[in-house]
């Protein structure tokens, strides 16, 4: 080996940590120290309102005891359901306007402006808009269900624990879908076309080729966008506090909100840091299982 | 201008794959090299260590009479010419040829005059202030000539420059590339997978295969005296034919391979080698015979004769193979025989 | 080319379906527009009356001007603070030699996914210690916990699209590494910084739960904190919460119309990658 050569390498890896201190300094120092010392706060009991009894460790207590938590339990049941419910979805819904976005020849910009402002627009705002329209007073969605009746004269959607999930797995739709249909689209994009004309000279139908050839191709940029959106559909916080404060009760409540309300509300650090670091262990674990499985399955299923 | 040596040059990059196996090459001051073989054979990775853009396991590289094995690419005083050209699509024509003198700081006066005369001598005094995306591809290649000249470096390096021009454009820039190594009497490495385009540039080819060179001389002496059976192949168009040497009554060694090139083919009513006519390619000027050879040859076998006036498909004819056009080779390892 | 009515099947559920996604939008605009008694009747459909009344009272009553004020300055600094730094470190992950570059990214990554609500509370304590509870440095700084891996994780992908033979060029030409960056590298990386810089921006404007949690009064509220915040004292003053959603929409809806095909480039840069 010769020595001298590699000082021009290492000249060249001086400069590159050179250049990534200062991003990985503020990463480590404003993500990574927090992090921390949540995963240190869930081993110790930490109250705000009992300063007197300091912070002794406490080992897992504060696991266990979330472990035997009915709201927890509650919580991460309605987390999970609803990213089940509202992914899928979104995956569905977003391939279809995305094969409309691709079609599209004419008026190409408007489409995907219209598809950009749900996405952009600040989830608090897409909230309060879904809250409005399903108000049981104003809401121009509450009205048209009374009006068709599917629902009785004076159904408040809020007011009932199953139904107060509509509003905000409608607000989720809305809002990503257009996200999951842009992400979709790139990958519709870098179909070669020849594959589909070779198809048709075949004698396969459109829904023929969108079966056999489109979507078996677009299954890297589907698993790509179902892992992005399971992974934050199990953080779900914005929505579930302003749509529906986790009401009635705590039959909206997902983790996130839950562990909020513990930390900031009820003021328990250590326990509500337990909560956090469960949930994200957990979130973590059935994101790696969903997005492998997934993959698995469709590829699996074709060989 | 500056000589070029490498001495036990070898590179092996970080997923195992060697690239280059010790390289010995001595380029002598103003002379135009070209390395030529199959693509995976290491020319372009042997460019880039001369250039510093890669770092050799092993070895030393001289240029002039500095050893610059340990220098970055910049303290090389090297131009190179990429295959894509590479022009700073964000500068125009005159910018993107004064780049170079900009960053060593070379003054303005100096600096504009070379980039007049060099601009004159290429013809693009029209395109100074377009940008490279207004360009068409040959004059995007003249540009990126252009940008290496104007900086008088030691040597340049020319990486597959004419590949992306239209078949019709690469004739006239080959003969616009030697007129101006005449002219300039620079040190040119040149790469190329084209061995046509070898044969007319070079003032001596170097054959490479897997990291290695098997064999550096002038072209005709590549072309005459090839000395293994894959330079042998790799060189001339279409490629020499090689069938076992007892088909022309050579015994010893055993195995060894007799190879006639396709113009060198003797065809006759009688002579050394049945032989059926299969296809014949009347090219106008000449005609390309496949034959099959009777005692069963192992390759497809071409011979080009003059003329239109050949054997028909179905035909049996003699073929013969000239002893002063003859080639012999060892049929184990490939090396030439004497 | 004649149509066949089956094609216009897709044609149709696209159509449909963009109707879904604007009319929630354009209802927000009408309904703001709708005087207070209006928004009451059970079948408000259509507005006959136009009134600006909520919007006077969003600015005059409840000073909007402030959490726009804000949020502006909390999203642009932080965005200016994230992206430069942040490019520096994707050049080098993209371009350099070094060894634990995929730890690096892989670390990126994995803080990325970390719940927000986790560091809520060292971040409150560390911020109270501070003292920078309630002012703009104390939202910054937790921004950037999101806006850096972001900001590296989108240039990262954006300048590995860069062809390489380019700075390779002006290094034979003499020009350092940094020099090359600056001369060649970064004006042809200019539009992906420039998605990065929006898509950062909006993040950064659309944030809740931090804006939440370290502000403590409505001179520091930003845009979505003090939208939810505006319970009014017997019912949701639904007139003046539709207004200010409106409001905090348009410089959105301004940047998605000017930049729509940075975003777009953007997000499927990051996505891609993933």
């Amino acid at each position: 080996m010769n020595h001298r050569v590699t000082s021009i390498e290492h000249a060249e890896t001086r400069l590159a940590w050179l250049l990534v201190a200062p991003a990985l300094t503020i990463i480590l120092l404003v993500s990574l120290v927090p992090i921390a010392v949540t995963g240190w706060d869930a081993l110790h009991l930490h109250d705000l309102r009992l300063p007197w009894l300091g912070q002794p460790f406490i080992g897992i207590d504060n696991f266990v005891e979330a472990a035997n938590d009915p709201r927890f339990r509650a919580a991460l049941l309605h987390t999970v359901a609803f990213a089940l419910i509202s992914v899928p979805l979104e995956l569905v819904l977003g391939l279809g306007l995305a094969v409309m976005m691709h079609a599209a020849t004419r008026g190409r910009t408007f489409v995907r402006v219209s598809a950009l402002l749900p996405w952009a627009i600040p989830t608090v705002v897409a909230a309060l808009l879904w809250r409005f329209m399903f108000d049981v007073q104003t809401g121009i969605v509450a009205a048209s269900f009374r009006t068709l009746g599917l629902v009785g004269p004076a159904f408040d959607w809020f007011v009932h624990p199953r139904a107060a999930w509509f509003p905000i797995i409608a607000a989720d739709v809305w809002k990503t879908t257009p996200f999951v249909a842009i992400l979709l689209l790139a990958g519709l994009q870098t179909i070669d076309p020849a594959l589909g004309e070779a198809a048709e000279m075949d004698g396969a139908g459109p829904v023929r080729r969108f079966i056999t050839i489109t979507l078996p191709l677009l299954i890297p940029a589907l698993v790509v966008a179902a892992a992005f959106r399971m992974l934050d559909a199990l953080r779900l916080f914005d929505l579930a506090y302003v749509v529906t404060g986790g009401g009635p009760g705590s039959a909206t409540e997902p983790v996130s909100l839950y562990a909020f309300i513990t930390l900031m509300q009820r003021l328990r650090f250590g326990y509500g840091s337990a909560l956090s670091v469960t949930a994200f262990l957990l979130t973590f674990a059935f994101a790696l299982v969903w997005v492998r499985v997934l993959g698995r399955s469709i590829t699996g299923a074709r060989s | 201008m500056a000589a070029i040596v490498l001495t036990g040059l070898a590179k092996t990059f970080p997923n195992g794959h060697v690239a280059i196996r010790n390289v010995d090459l001595g380029i002598d001051d103003g002379e135009f090299l070209v390395l030529v073989g199959p693509s995976g054979c290491g020319k372009s990775t042997l460019l880039r260590l001369i250039a510093g853009l890669e770092t050799p396991t092993a070895g030393r590289i001289v240029i002039g009479d500095v050893d610059v094995t340990a220098h970055s690419p910049q303290l090389r005083d090297l131009a190179m010419v990429f295959q894509s050209y590479a022009l700073y699509p964000h500068m125009s024509v005159r910018d993107n040829l004064g780049y170079g003198l900009k960053v060593r700081r070379t003054d303005r006066a100096v600096a504009a005059k070379r980039i007049a005369d060099v601009a004159a001598a290429l013809d693009i005094q029209a395109l100074l202030d377009r940008r490279p995306a207004q360009l068409s591809g040959g004059e995007r290649q003249r540009v990126a000539l252009g940008r290496a000249i104007v900086r008088q470096p030691k040597a340049f390096l020319l990486d597959e420059p004419l590949s992306n021009l239209d078949p019709a454009l690469r004739a006239q820039a080959r003969a616009e590339l030697r007129r101006l190594h005449r002219t300039l009497g620079a040190t040119v490495v040149y790469v190329t997978h084209d061995q046509e385009e070898a044969m007319t540039l070079a003032g001596r080819v170097a054959v490479m295969r897997n990291g290695a060179i098997e064999q550096m001389a002038p072209p005709l002496d590549v072309y005459a005296q090839p000395v293994n059976t894959f330079v042998a192949k790799f060189i001339g168009a279409p490629a020499m034919n090689l069938v076992p040497a007892t088909l022309v009554g050579i015994g010893t060694p055993s195995g060894a391979l007799a190879g006639i090139r396709p113009h060198d083919v003797v065809l006759g009513a009688h002579g050394q080698i049945r032989a059926t006519v299969e296809v014949v390619e009347p090219r106008g000027h000449d005609s390309v015979l496949h034959l099959r050879l009777d005692p069963p040859g192992v390759e497809p076998f071409l011979a080009i004769i003059a003329g239109s006036a050949v054997p028909p498909a179905g035909a049996h004819v003699f073929l013969t193979l000239p002893v002063d056009r003859r080639h012999l080779f060892d049929g184990r390892t490939g090396a030439r025989l004497e | 080319m004649s149509i066949r009515p089956v094609a216009l099947v897709p044609a149709i559920a696209g159509v449909l379906l963009l109707a879904v996604l604007l009319f929630p939008i354009c209802w927000m605009l009408a309904a703001s527009l709708m005087p207070e008694s209006r928004l009451f009747e059970s079948r408000p459909f259509l507005p006959t009356a136009v009134t600006f009344e909520h919007y006077r009272a969003l600015f005059d009553e409840r000073n909007f001007l402030v959490p726009v004020r804000n949020s502006l300055l909390v999203s642009g600094l932080t965005t200016l603070v994230a992206v430069p730094i942040a490019a520096l470190c994707a050049y080098a992950l993209a371009r350099l030699r070094m060894r634990g570059k995929g730890l690096v990214l892989a670390c990126v990554l994995a803080i990325s996914m970390f719940p927000q609500i986790s560091i809520v509370p060292p971040l409150y304590l560390i911020l109270r210690e501070l003292r920078l509870l309630n002012t703009y440095p104390g939202l910054v700084l937790p921004y950037l916990t999101f806006s850096m891996p972001l900001g590296v994780w989108l240039l990262t992908g954006f300048f590995r699209q860069l062809p390489k033979d380019l700075e390779e060029a002006a290094m034979l030409d003499g020009a350092t590494r940094m020099r090359a960056l600056r001369d060649v590298v970064l004006p042809l990386a200019a539009p992906g910084i420039a998605s990065t810089a929006i898509l950062t921006f909006l993040y950064c404007w659309n944030e809740f739960l931090f804006a939440l949690s370290f502000t403590l009064g409505p001179d520091r509220y930003t845009v979505p904190v003090a939208i939810t915040l505006f319970r009014g004292r017997y019912q949701v003053p639904w007139g003046e919460v539709l207004a200010a959603t409106v409001v905090a929409t348009i410089p959105v809806a301004l940047l998605v119309l000017a930049c729509q095909r940075r975003i777009v480039a953007g997000l499927t840069v990051g996505a891609t990658k993933g």
